[in-house]
């Protein structure tokens, strides 16, 4: 089985990387694009059994700073 | 005075810290990352500067998983001594020993240069050899070091003398001008600038030396 989980900035906190994206995309020619917030996406691959209980034990732990951060889980 | 310095795998600037624990005195041990147990009878833990695992997933994320840590935080708990310099403090900040985060640099630039800091606090180990107000030059060198925490962690360091240092030029964005924060008991430092880098003349300057001096005079006395 697999787990995707998709880690993003919380609103708020600044994202350097993002905004520079967008100036780039801006810079390019692309109008309109008002905003830009870069994450990141873990795909997990789990023995069977494994549970979404577990990912998020994993995510609070490890794979995300919920300081800063939140995450999505999709259980595939 | 006892130090341990804890090497992980890409770690850079762990002699150097031993060096600088040296010079203030010390009997040092380097440590690696997956020893369980720490030497007996440590004063002081020092976390050194580097890039620990490639910076994977977060700065300082993985290394804050070493099987050493735990019993670093063991350490803390009984109210050990630690300086965590650069990763170091990204390292703390990822365990939970200290609040808030080291964003990404606001400028996105890798930052490397001497930068003019304020020493805020000179309540606490690291810092009574210097006053509150003096204005020292400490190397930075980091992609990372954009400190972030929320309203009431902010208010509360504030409100506590828990900040050791901010920049005088802030270089990353960090909020307040952060640069260097202390625990609650004031025993753990993590402060990106480093202070091991500027301990002798040939390295360009000596404003770093009074912290090895400060916690030689602290933590064994003569």
């Amino acid at each position: 089985m697999k787990a995707r989980v998709t880690v993003h900035l919380k609103t708020g906190v600044l994202d350097p990387q993002g905004e520079a994206v967008r100036q780039a995309l801006g810079a390019m020619g692309f109008d309109g694009v008002e905003g830009v917030r870069q994450g990141k996406v873990l795909d997990l691959d789990l023995a069977d059994g494994t549970t979404e209980a577990q990912v998020t034990e994993m995510c609070e732990k490890l794979l995300a700073n919920t300081v800063i951060e939140s995450y999505t889980i999709e259980m595939a | 005075m006892r130090a341990g310095v804890i090497t992980f795998p890409g770690s850079n600037a762990d002699r150097d810290l031993a060096e600088a624990f040296r010079k203030g005195g010390a009997d040092v041990t380097m440590v690696w990352h997956k020893e369980t147990e720490l030497p007996q009878g440590l004063d002081i833990i020092g976390i050194p500067g580097g890039f620990s695992f490639g910076d994977y997933l977060r700065c300082g994320a993985i290394a804050a998983q070493s099987p050493i840590i735990r019993a670093v935080t063991g350490f803390a708990e009984k109210g050990g001594y630690i300086l965590g310099v650069c990763n170091g403090f990204q390292v703390l900040t990822e365990t939970g020993l200290l609040p808030g985060v080291l964003l990404r640099n606001a400028g996105l630039h890798f930052v490397c240069r001497t930068a003019p800091l304020t020493v805020v606090t000179s309540d606490s180990a690291f810092t009574s050899d210097y006053n509150a107000g003096d204005e020292v030059m400490i190397p930075i060198a980091h992609h990372d070091g954009n400190y972030f925490a929320d309203d009431d962690t902010l208010a509360r360091l504030a409100g506590e003398d828990r900040i050791a240092f901010t920049y005088g030029d802030n270089p990353n964005g960090s909020l307040n001008d952060i640069a260097g924060i202390l625990s609650d008991n004031r025993r753990v430092l993590g402060m990106m600038p480093h202070p091991e880098r500027c301990v002798e003349e040939v390295q360009g300057g000596t404003d770093g030396a009074a912290m090895f001096r400060a916690l030689a005079d602290v933590l064994a006395p003569a």
